[in-house]
């Protein structure tokens, strides 16, 4: 730098300028010190990094060997994927996926009728990128589609209406991705309102309905959703007259919406205790009713500061449909069960191959809920820092 | 014309108002209607599920409990046999199986949660790389899909009886399962174990009055050595002293199978893997925002103080933290042990399998068993919450 500190002073053992500051050893900055900081700063760092190099060598060349290299991709039957002199080394056996792909998308929904499902999937596909695509117009008209328009005319293409020329297809040969789509989008859709009206109810002066959301919301969060969904499967029909007696798909779609609802009540709650209590009292001052206060001032708030934990939410129950087998319905998951313990492809690999493949289906949805909660979550912040 | 309401002198009666805009009636006509209608559903639930039951001939009651089950339970630790034990005897068992598979996966996913939790917020990019991975894909995919993969895909395709795999300490691991030596005790060993209890007992009055003396006079005693000595030295000498008191059935390796040792079974290493390593992820983000809680003033003023990072740690983060961490560690708990009746589809028979599955099906009672189920699940999460509540208000900070 070499600036004077001081102009008058002649002393001659004074030091009159600033001495620059030495670069710091070569070993600590740059790419070198980073390695050193981040990988190997001490004994037990430097065994941490050995010992993963380690494990991800040993792990992962033979994972992708069975995921890509060593994998068959094509066949028609269990011959393809045996171990035989032809070759003896077989990895994922991907032609098993490829053979069975239509069973579990539709399950055994007629094979005529399946351009109906393909349809619900790009009308299903349409209204979510509508509503989450923050970009996109009118996105009030998305949400009367997604929530009105879509429910209905879901219901008549995928169960039918002669009236419309469409044959009737009973839900018990409904499977695969349809049941996993059709559940957790019933689940989400009514677990929002339902759970909104729970948690007011919880936090309301009314004891009548108070008593009953709290005691709804614990009884229900207090136990496993097999029991739920045991309990929708064997004692629903007992208390529904017998003409009204619910079909397997609907005994699940009960449980689970009633499951969603109680931890969707939970969550918003949170929201609404995490508002100012300036804000009620703001909006009563101003005359408004309570409908008019919640919906104006009080849900906007507390719904967007929960927006995160309604999708983790989400991503639970959508995991959580793996468990409507227990009532006996064919989802996602059971098809591949299904299809891997069947002679046809009865093979050593058939199996690890379909738990691979499902656990890519899983984790792609729940991941990309997940990314976009974190999103959200970053905007949100980024509107409070102002 | 002034509005009467604004004109009223201070000590007048309120203005009239209709009942139907007054607030307390019609909070007291909702919530008539409200009850009138969960009555009418729960009056019509009950007539038609007594009328449906007489219809289908099942006598509701819990004549049941009392009957002979005559079915075989694969896992008990206590005695159940098919051909003597009641259904009574069948739900203690389901409830004990349960109750096991907890336990024992609470611990481990706890120390699993914590060293995953920790290494996410290491200065290592690997360390935290291989933790965040484990944590992202673990977290995203259903528990049913890992629990079939480790039962199906994994334990399944082991080796058979023949070509068991060797593991230290004299196990074995085959499609049978795990076996391990079984400890045998002889003896004397309750003398080691009252030796070990009283050691226990002692601790933690040392402890609270090492801490006493503490905050009186400021003098620290040697807490860790004394525990040290109470928990781990007199009890080791007290074993020697009793000439070692316990045995081992080492399992003996025959040509077709396997003799003598504790077997545990493929169903019960499956749930108890998958319940482990899914709940270990979630406990790690727990403990990653518990320890991203306490800010980082905290520390820095500890260094200040010139205490060093292992006792700032010890003294100033993780007090800080636990109070941040243990609320949602116990739901995590807690939904481990809901979890846990995912047994029915790997086989293990814990009550949701045992009472829900083969009770329901041989006895027909929905009613009685669905609701002895889920009255178990709800007073443990009930209990629960109250102590949980309770721990709170305890640590709770005062604010101003």
């Amino acid at each position: 730098m070499g600036k004077s500190v001081s102009s008058n002073n002649n002393q001659p053992f004074v030091q009159h300028d600033v001495i620059a500051p030495s670069r710091p050893p070569s070993n600590l900055v740059g790419p070198v010190g980073w390695v050193r900081e981040h990988l190997f700063g001490g004994v037990f760092n430097t065994s941490a990094t050995i010992l993963i190099v380690l494990f991800l060598a040993w792990v992962l060349p033979p994972f992708l060997d069975f995921v890509l290299f060593d994998a068959v991709w094509t066949g028609v039957d269990r011959e393809a994927c045996i171990f035989n002199e032809a070759h003896p080394i077989v990895g994922a056996c991907w032609a098993f996926i490829k053979d069975r792909f239509s069973f579990f998308n539709y399950g055994t929904y007629p094979i005529p009728e399946r351009w109906r499902v393909d349809l619900f999937f790009v009308l299903l596909a349409i209204s979510i990128i509508w509503l989450l695509k923050l970009s996109l117009p009118r996105r009030d008209l998305g949400a009367i589609y997604s929530f009105i328009i879509l429910p209905v005319i879901s219901y008549f293409l995928l169960i039918g209406s002669p009236a419309l020329g469409l044959p009737i297809v009973t839900t018990n040969l409904w499977g695969g991705l349809l049941v996993t789509v059709v559940v957790s989008a019933v689940g989400i859709v009514v677990s929002l309102p339902l759970g909104i009206l729970l948690a007011l109810g919880r936090r309301s002066t009314m004891p009548a309905a108070q008593v009953f959301c709290i005691a709804f919301i614990e009884f229900v969060r207090g136990v496993p959703l097999i029991t739920v969904l045991f309990m929708a499967s064997v004692m629903l029909p007992l208390f529904v007259p017998r003409e009204f007696e619910p079909d397997k798909l609907l005994r699940a779609l009960v449980g689970v919406a009633l499951f969603a609802s109680a931890y969707m009540a939970e969550v918003v709650r949170a929201g609404l205790q995490a508002l100012p209590k300036g804000q009620y009292e703001g909006a009563m001052a101003l005359g408004l009713s309570y409908g008019q206060m919640m919906r104006l001032i009080i849900l906007p708030q507390a719904l967007k500061v929960t927006i995160p934990n309604i999708v983790s939410n989400y991503i639970g129950l959508f995991k959580d449909t793996t468990l409507v087998v227990i009532v006996g319905l064919f989802d996602f998951l059971r098809t591949i069960e299904t299809a891997r313990i069947d002679p046809i492809w009865a093979a050593p690999t058939v199996s690890p191959t379909g738990y691979v493949y499902a656990a890519i289906f899983y984790f792609i949805f729940c991941f990309a809920m997940s990314s976009y909660a974190r999103t959200i979550e970053q905007r949100l912040s980024k509107a409070d820092k102002r | 014309m002034v509005d009467p309401r604004l004109s009223d002198a201070p000590g007048s009666q309120p203005a009239k108002v209709s009942p139907w805009r007054d607030p307390r009636w019609r909070s007291y006509a909702f919530q008539a209607v409200l009850m009138g209608v969960i009555g009418f559903l729960v009056y019509e639930a009950f007539s038609n599920a007594s009328e449906n039951l007489k219809r289908q001939k099942i006598a509701s009651g819990f004549g049941f409990w009392d009957t002979n089950s005559g079915f075989p339970i694969s896992f008990s630790i206590q005695h159940y046999s098919e051909a003597t034990s009641t259904y009574g005897d069948a739900f203690w068992v389901g409830m004990v199986n349960t109750l096991l598979v907890a336990a024992i996966g609470i611990v481990l996913a706890t120390f699993l949660g914590f060293i995953v939790g920790v290494a996410r917020l290491s200065k290592n990019v690997l360390v935290a790389f291989v933790a965040r991975w484990y944590v992202e894909i673990l977290r995203n995919l259903p528990l049913l899909l890992q629990l079939l993969f480790w039962y199906n895909a994994v334990l399944k395709a082991l080796p058979g009886v023949k070509d068991s795999i060797r593991l230290p300490m004299n196990s074995f691991l085959n499609t049978r399962g795990l076996t391990t030596p079984r400890p045998i005790p002889e003896d004397g060993l309750g003398w080691v174990g009252l030796t070990l209890l009283l050691g226990l007992v002692l601790t933690i009055a040392v402890r609270i009055w090492a801490r006493r003396r503490q905050e009186s006079t400021g003098q620290l005693a040697p807490v860790g050595w004394i525990s040290f000595a109470l928990l781990v030295i007199i009890p080791s000498l007290a074993f020697v002293v009793a000439g070692k008191p316990l045995g081992f059935d080492v399992p003996q390796a025959g040509r077709f199978n396997i003799v003598g040792g504790l077997v545990f079974q493929p169903e019960f290493l499956a749930l108890l893997f998958g319940l482990v390593l899914y709940t270990a992820a979630y406990i790690a983000e727990v403990v990653r925002a518990g320890i991203m809680a306490v800010s980082h003033g905290q520390t820095e003023a500890a260094y200040a103080l010139g205490l060093q990072p292992n006792i700032t740690s010890k003294l100033i983060v993780i007090p800080q933290a636990m109070r941040v961490i243990i609320p949602p560690l116990t739901s995590q708990y807690l939904n481990l042990t809901k979890n846990s009746s995912l047994a029915v589809f790997v086989g293990y028979p814990d009550l949701a399998n045992v009472f829900t599955g083969t009770v329901l099906n041989q006895t027909g009672q929905a009613i009685e068993v669905v609701g002895i189920t889920m009255l178990v699940y709800l007073s443990i999460s009930l209990s629960t919450s109250f102590v949980m509540n309770w721990y709170n208000r305890r640590v709770a900070l005062i604010e101003r």
